[in-house]
């Protein structure tokens, strides 16, 4: 992970809506931006180096936007960098800033992720028809769908434990002010009545489409000192395999498994479900929290729904997962990842509001991934310095 | 070697990017619609145009908006020969310039109407000719204009796109971008579509690899080796899994709802292929199915050779012979 | 901090390659650099890319790379919608970390699949520059008078930039533009983007650049004259035209003092301009005399592989170093419209 140590000391995010029509691309940054800052008590100045992370450049149609966003973030006079890794960008773009500190290069690093969906649509920028490639006729849910069923098949999962997890998450948001997805009356039964898009999928186990950014700074040892609250940085870890290839297990990708065990390895976690107090994890159709549980290696394989059936990921089970309402209630896509262990960091740090869950190792998880279930990035961060 | 396909592709968000714009950018486009050009003060006391909602070095908050021009003053200039019709703002010959807009400390990039490049010189003084049209964007000024000594600048016409309504400011704007490309297939995803125009389906393996690919872009993923033994794979296989599709519109190609879509593994091969399933109802779907291609009648180097499948009459497949592929 | 060196370089680059699509343009570059480079594929421990879906055409064209790799069993892998020099310096950083000891740095693209004039327009404002639609030379071109009419250069000291850009892509394999031209035969022709001519213009480029780099003990291991990188930075500046000092490069300067240009004698400099004028403007502000070979290979004039050619110029330095041509050499790669962004990297042999 580094020879230097590293924590979050500053966290902000906007308040995610489905068109932000109140600001310009550069403004729902500064939104984020400014309030991380003022949670770590800096300044502009005080900043040596900012790394901005999103997907596609097509969703805004602004390309390599770093640059016009420079004069925006502080950054110039500053290294500024743009991370690109799909939808685990979030969580790769925090991993990339994070390790301008262990490396001992940077001292204080804003990173920035972002998504203004409503400036096009989100699956035209997904899914831009290219000449030569297969065509996508069923849309994103035409591919993640089968594998929903595929879970279904290799585990013996019942039905309805999507529509759980789609009832916990949109509960959770309802204590979290900034989530874009506020459903008041949210319950099993409306999951199980929304519109069925694409068997197993129904209406309400998708994520929305949303406009938000996420920031963070991140600090050297000695920022973290001086941090009333720092999460220290345990371990970091991302993983890559390529997208189609033969035989590849798409619902319990190996990326995912190996990006996990450095990550353990690294924060000495040897049973995530007792080493951790919760997880902020992506999960952009509600089945795949136990698809998730079981790569992640939280349960052994087949097993994830039980946990989810048990009410083991609800906000006050044992290992809460997404008590911030998750990418289900928000999902920015491009800062969704940095969301994630935004939220960990937060939880940490005992600022998750409303939305604390009760903490005793004092650890957290944040994953993100990208791209058809092959681009992974996660983190753990603490109350304590590691050791 | 056989020259690869290349197909033409335009990339446009269908309407335009619809754009907020903030109250900055906001606030200066609605000057622009009212015919006049603001800036706003910066840390340092200087005046920048056009104005962002931050200082553009220090990046704080920017001060008090401040009337600039109408005239101005050219940086630095460039003369465009052959306008792009369609997408700059004038379709004869034009200049872009850095224009200083008088009381403003920073120039703006905007075109001047010179009639000939010998017009154009560092230091001309330039005008604003407006748009009678103006919605609240940088075109409201149709163009700039050479001045000649003592001559003054013309103020805005009126507006000859006022509605009955009242208008707010300015919120939002609408940017059209249009690019387009002549993307090549590559010569494995070539042989793949000469296949397709034969009715068969072309396979490649990598000489260090067991896998074959079906319609393989060139490599084994898993080894970066090329695909370069062909192999052509059987128009039959076995769908691995598989989602009922209830959505319309999804595609031009798309069926009437519901229909599936489902993942295939071809006899002979080891990834992949997507295909629509066919021929039975939805609910006697299932894994393990065993379906062939139904070709379409005129054969063309395209995916679209096959229509979609439909069950093969074949027994189902174990699970097990195909559970490697979920 | 680690020393970390540039162990392998390979690129590739042509006018039009209408026959293969970005995997197949990559393979044979990735194999090249990782033979070169001689440290087996499996134990390189981080890969990291540039590119641009603008140029590609849709989303997610680095997928498109992830493939040329073989990234099984799963690698660490990364990604930035950048320059590849920029992804070297994200590897740099990873090798810092002393999480892993060498790493695959490449960048890609066909930029004669579109329009590069008009797709780098989306830089810019997208408020205020777009939808004017100046393209990159229009914008270069702004640059290039002011730094003629501050600097008191002129067209002939651009053609003579040109001129020698042709001449040294004559000794370079890869280059799309090279020839006997001389200054005044360039001259001759007429002028497209005023000030600018055609020969003062990058040519468009389709290709691959990749670099393998390595730390301390692995690099000496599998490189007989490793070039050492002793310092590399980046900064960059206000994105606005109309904000900056169009006739310096401030964001190269700084850059390269602290990157320690300065420290000692360069032989040799990779300049990653892709206009006559921006290399005028970078050997100023890196305060490169004479003496200096700049861009022996051609530069970005002979032959410019958006998203690879920063990284080219890190390669082309490393690769004379390693040859024993040069000691100490200065690379440069540049982002953004009229040179916002710039990276420097020192090399020097042992």
């Amino acid at each position: 992970m580094g020879e230097q140590r590293a924590a979050v000391v500053g966290v902000g995010q906007t308040q995610h809506r489905s068109a932000r029509k109140d600001v310009s691309i550069a403004g729902l940054l500064r939104e984020a931006a400014v309030e991380a800052l003022e949670d770590a008590g800096m300044t502009w100045k005080d900043i040596d180096a900012v790394v901005i992370g999103k997907a596609p450049d097509m969703f805004e149609g602004v390309a390599m936007p770093e640059l016009y966003l420079a004069d925006a973030l502080g950054a110039v006079g500053k290294p500024m960098m743009r991370v690109h890794t799909a939808g685990s960008v979030g969580g790769s773009t925090t991993i990339v800033a994070s390790k301008l500190i262990t490396s001992g290069v940077h001292r204080r690093v804003l990173t920035v992720a972002y998504e203004k969906q409503s400036e096009s649509n989100a699956t035209w920028g997904l899914s831009v028809a290219m000449p030569f490639q297969a065509p996508l006729v069923a849309g994103a849910g035409g591919f993640f769908a089968p594998l929903i069923r595929a879970y279904i098949a290799r585990s013996g999962a019942p039905s309805h434990i999507g529509h759980l997890v789609s009832v916990k998450d949109r509960r959770a948001a309802l204590r979290n002010p900034k989530a874009h997805l506020h459903i008041p009356d949210i319950d099993l039964k409306m999951v199980e009545e929304s519109f069925m898009l694409w068997e197993p999928i129904r209406y309400l186990d998708t994520c929305p489409s949303s406009d938000g950014a996420m920031a963070m700074v991140i600090g050297d040892e000695k920022v973290g000192d001086a941090s009333a609250a720092p999460a220290w940085i345990h371990g970091m870890a991302m993983r890559s395999e390529p997208t189609m290839f033969a035989r590849r297990d798409q619902v319990n990708p190996q990326a995912g498994k190996d990006c996990a065990a450095d990550l353990y390895q690294q924060a000495g976690i040897t049973h995530p479900r007792k080493d951790l107090d919760m997880a902020e994890v992506y999960v952009p159709f509600s089945w795949y929290e136990p698809m998730w549980l079981e790569n992640l290696g939280f349960c052994a394989d087949g097993d994830g729904w039980k946990l989810t059936e048990a009410g083991a990921t609800a906000p006050d089970g044992d290992i809460p997962w997404n008590p911030s309402g998750g990418v289900l209630s928000s999902n920015p896509i491009g800062a969704s990842g940095m969301i994630r262990f935004g939220e960990a960091a937060q939880q940490v740090r005992r600022r998750a509001g409303d939305y604390q869950v009760e903490m005793k190792t004092g650890r957290a998880m944040g994953h993100a991934y990208g791209g058809g279930s092959q681009f992974f990035s996660m983190w753990i961060v603490g109350d304590k310095k590691p050791a | 070697m056989t020259e690869t396909f290349v197909s033409h592709h335009v990339l446009e968000y269908p309407g335009g990017y619809t754009r907020s714009v903030g109250p900055v950018v906001g606030r200066f486009l609605t000057s622009l619609r009212d015919g006049k050009i603001e800036g706003v003060k910066i840390s340092d006391g200087r005046v920048l145009v056009p104005p962002t909602e931050y200082d553009p070095v220090t990046s704080d908050p920017v001060g008090d908006f401040v009337e600039v021009g109408p005239l101005g003053t050219v940086e630095t200039w460039t003369w465009v020969e052959k306008p792009r019709v369609g997408k700059q703002l004038l379709d004869k010959p034009f200049a872009f310039a850095l224009i200083r807009p008088d009381g403003a400390d920073t120039a703006w990039l905007h075109v001047v109407d010179a009639g000939s490049k010998d017009m154009m010189s560092t230091g001309m003084r330039v005008a604003p000719r407006w748009s009678a049209e103006r919605v609240g964007s940088v075109r409201d000024i149709a163009a700039w204009v050479p001045l000649s000594d003592g001559e003054e600048a013309q103020t805005a016409p009126p507006r000859t796109n006022v509605s009955d309504e009242e208008e707010g400011p300015v919120t939002g704007m609408i940017s059209p971008i249009r690019l387009e490309y002549d993307v090549t297939a590559g010569e494995a995803l070539t042989r793949f579509l000469v296949g397709m125009s034969q009715g068969k389906i072309a396979g490649g393996r990598a000489p260090s690899s067991d896998e074959v690919y079906a319609a393989s872009r060139g490599t084994d993923p898993k080894t970066g080796d090329p695909t370069s033994i062909e192999v052509d794979v059987a128009d039959r296989g076995t769908v691995t899994t598989y989602c009922v599709v209830n959505i319309p519109g999804l595609s031009d190609l798309a069926p009437p709802v519901p229909y599936v879509s489902a993942q295939i593994v071809l006899d002979g091969a080891n990834n992949m292929f997507f295909g629509l399933i066919r021929g039975l109802e939805v609910d006697e779907m299932r894994m393990g199915l065993r379906v062939k291609a139904v070709w379409a009648e005129e054969l063309k180097p395209d995916y679209r050779s096959i229509l979609h499948w439909e069950p093969s009459g074949e027994p189902d497949a174990e699970y097990d012979t195909y559970k490697e592929y979920l | 901090m680690r020393d970390v060196a540039v162990v392998s370089y390979a690129a590739s680059a042509v006018a039009k390659d209408t026959n293969r699509n970005e995997v197949e343009i990559i393979v044979p570059v990735l194999r090249e650099a990782i033979e070169g480079a001689g440290i087996p594929r499996k134990e390189i421990g981080f890969v990291c890319s540039g590119s641009l879906d603008y140029l590609f055409g849709g989303p997610f064209a680095f997928v498109a790379g992830v493939d040329a790799v073989g990234a099984w069993p799963p690698i660490r892998e990364s990604h930035v919608e950048m320059d590849a020099a920029w992804a070297l310096y994200e590897a740099w950083i990873a090798i810092q970390t002393g999480e892993v000891d060498s790493a695959l740095v490449y960048g890609f693209s066909k930029g004669s699949l579109g329009d590069v004039s008009e797709v780098m327009t989306l830089q810019t404002d997208p408020y205020y520059t777009v939808p004017l639609w100046p393209t990159m030379p229009d914008m270069a071109a702004l640059q290039a008078r002011a730094y003629l009419e501050e600097s008191g250069r002129d067209e002939r000291d651009l053609a003579e930039v040109a001129a020698r850009a042709q001449r040294n892509g004559k000794s370079n394999p890869h280059a799309v533009r090279a020839g006997d031209a001389s200054a005044d035969d360039l001259l001759k022709q007429p002028v497209t983007y005023d000030p600018l001519r055609d020969s003062d213009m990058f040519p468009v480029s389709d290709g691959a650049t990749a670099v393998v780099i390595a730390a301390d003990d692995v690099a000496r291991r599998w490189c007989k004259r490793p070039a050492w990188i002793r310092g590399i930075e980046h900064r960059i500046e206000a994105h606005g035209l109309g904000v900056r000092d169009l006739a310096s490069s401030e964001s190269t300067r700084s850059s390269g003092a602290a990157a320690g240009v300065g420290s000692g004698s360069v032989d040799v400099a990779e300049l990653h301009a892709q206009f006559s004028h921006e290399e005028l403007i970078l050997r100023d502000a890196l305060g490169l005399g004479d003496d200096v070979d700049v861009n022996p290979s051609g530069g970005a004039l002979a032959a410019n592989v958006i998203m690879a050619a920063g990284l080219s110029r890190i390669g082309e330095v490393a690769s004379r170093i390693s040859a024993g041509s040069a000691n100490r050499g200065v690379a440069h790669a540049t982002s953004g419209p009229c040179l916002q962004q710039n990276l420097v990297c020192v090399l020097e042999g042992e």
